[in-house]
């Protein structure tokens, strides 16, 4: 009983509404997100409906691109966006990796928050500056010094035939490394923060050195956050369009080589789409969208869910 | 009576903080020494500059002596990972490597510096978890990840691991304090059995397990060691006022 009037006496009189508005606005906002992705998937579906009903498989697996015969593969460009992504890690992950190191076990804190910034700060350069030094500064040495290296001393390995461009997978290879390297650094950056001071001092307590104790203690540690950092930096290099476009020589062709140009989907779809011929065409772009799309959708939740199953990990340690 | 580690005029400075005074004092071999003291009188502190762990903490100092069969292992002269192997250390919670399986965690620390072949590492590893009486418990299921273990065997793990190595001196750093009333039982039969082989230094903010365990005692209070000697001594008929107050219950 008294209790009772207790509590109406301490109950809220003014206010409820207004939070109960704030509360539906947030959801309403939050929600509105989902629903544009939604949208977005529900409207490239839409539009590539002509080109799916069209070429069916084919569309994956052609490589026959042409507006005029109206007829579309995007095998070059699937080609094209997976090898350079692909290749870009590669380079980029041991780079990343090192760097985060570095900052995060190597030198002292002040230091490292210095070196982290900096590195941080490349993820700030618009990717058409990128694109820029890219053609008019790293094409030509490509072009002049270290392609007809490769050609002299490893020409006989089919990766490094042709002649040199400048302008080619190499170059895009080389520009989106430098563009991942950033986001990969970073995130690493945290994973390793994240390893527990006990795993290190385990680690010391056994006589272990400074490098030994990252290779014992620290990187298995991290193990699977690094991957999906990795897995995040996969995720921005398949959708890079600006740089990639201005340094890939935009050649639709499925070729080992790196010196040869090639070309990736978001490229083509930058520089087809304001010049389309046919439905038909608008409708292959929008196809190739939607697969860039699902990919980097599908890319994105599994580097979320291998950074979730770390810090949950690190909580679950922390509750021992 | 043979000392294996010997304390001389040791200081540890954290930046302004002067967090060990002037400590000096004997660890005799083969025989458990218990360091107790209320929360922050530096027994951690002290117990890790006897294996150089400080070396990793930015801003510590450490001035004086940590003399080691003669050898001051401070000296300019000595490898700390030489150290620390020949000085190991077990924590307060349990830090199997959790990417790794039990036998792994446990030839960890004597793969850093020797190249072993199986049969050997079969053998250290066997024969590390048997002494940590851990042996039965897991020797069906060695490939299973460590983390599947119970805390209390994961401390017993981690004094395989650290005896994996070699070690000539164990510090245990409260090592039963995150574990039941069981596995504390275990560890301390463990450490009664250890002092065979190895010298003991256990810091413990429990007395009765400083009483039950330890052979010695050394009661510290604001970073001075305010008295040490046989444990049976410390705890019946204490010198100093503030030891009695402290083994009474009085304060801490």
């Amino acid at each position: 009983m008294s209790l009772e009037t207790e509590t109406h006496r301490w109950k809220m009189e003014k206010g409820v509404s207004g939070d109960l508005i704030f509360k539906g606005v947030t959801v309403l906002f939050a929600f509105s997100i989902l629903v544009i992705l939604l949208l977005m998937i529900v409207e490239m579906t839409g539009e590539s409906l002509p080109a799916i009903r069209q070429f069916g498989w084919r569309f994956v697996s052609g490589q026959d691109w042409d507006a005029v015969q109206s007829s579309f593969g995007a095998l070059p460009y699937i080609w094209g966006s997976v090898v350079s992504s692909i290749l870009a890690l590669l380079l980029a992950t041991p780079l990343s990796v090192g760097t985060a190191i570095l900052i995060t076990e190597i030198v002292p804190k002040k230091v490292g928050g210095i070196v982290a910034a900096l590195v941080e700060l490349l993820a700030a350069i618009p990717s058409v500056i990128y694109g820029l030094w890219g053609v008019l500064v790293m094409a030509p040495w490509l072009q002049k010094t270290v392609q007809p290296f490769l050609i002299e001393r490893f020409g006989f390995l089919p990766f490094f035939k042709g002649a040199p461009y400048g302008v080619s997978m190499l170059a895009a290879v080389f520009i989106l490394m430098i563009m991942v390297v950033p986001i990969i650094t970073s995130i690493t950056k945290e994973v390793l923060l994240a390893v527990p001071q006990s795993q290190k001092e385990a680690a010391i307590a056994l006589g272990a050195t400074r490098w030994e104790m990252i290779r014992t203690a620290v990187l298995p540690y991290g193990k699977s956050g690094i991957l999906g950092a990795v897995i995040l930096g996969l995720g921005r290099a398949i959708g890079e369009t600006m740089a990639v476009t201005m340094v890939i020589g935009n050649s639709p062709q499925i070729s080992l080589s790196l010196l040869s140009p090639a070309y990736t989907m978001p490229s083509v779809i930058a520089n087809e789409f304001a010049e389309t011929t046919s439905k038909l065409h608008a409708s292959a772009l929008m196809e190739i969208g939607l697969i860039l799309l699902v990919v980097t959708l599908v890319i994105n939740a599994l580097a979320r869910l291998l950074l979730w199953s770390v810090t949950r990990g690190a909580k679950k340690g922390a509750r021992l | 009576m043979n000392t294996k580690v010997k304390l001389e005029d040791l200081n540890v400075h954290f930046g302004k903080t002067h967090a060990v005074k002037a400590v000096t004092m004997d660890f005799p071999g083969n025989t458990v020494t218990a360091i107790i003291g209320p929360s922050g009188c530096g027994k951690s502190t002290v117990l890790r500059s006897i294996n150089r762990m400080h070396d990793l903490t930015p801003g510590a100092s450490v001035t004086g002596k940590v003399i080691h069969d003669g050898i001051d292992i401070y000296d300019r002269s000595v490898d700390p990972v030489a150290i620390r192997r020949k000085i190991g250390m077990v924590f307060q919670k349990p830090n199997p490597f959790p990417a790794m399986s039990i036998y792994d965690n446990v030839i960890a620390g004597y793969k850093l510096n020797s190249r072993v072949n199986r049969a050997e590492a079969d053998e250290i590893v066997e024969s590390s978890l048997k002494r940590v009486a851990l042996w039965d418990e897991v020797k069906d299921r060695l490939r299973a990840n460590a983390m599947e273990l119970s805390g209390g065997q994961q401390q017993r793990l981690c004094i395989a691991r650290t005896i994996a190595v070699k070690p000539e001196v164990i510090l245990m750093d409260e090592p039963a304090s995150a574990l039941d009333p069981i596995s504390t039982l275990k560890i301390e039969e463990l450490i009664e059995e250890l002092k065979e082989k190895y010298t003991i230094i256990i810091v413990t903010h429990n007395m009765q397990q400083a009483a039950r365990v330890s052979d010695y005692t050394a009661f510290f209070y604001l970073g001075e060691l305010i008295e040490c000697g046989v444990t049976k001594k410390i705890f019946t008929t204490p010198e100093k006022k503030q030891t009695e107050d402290y083994i009474t219950g009085r304060f801490g």
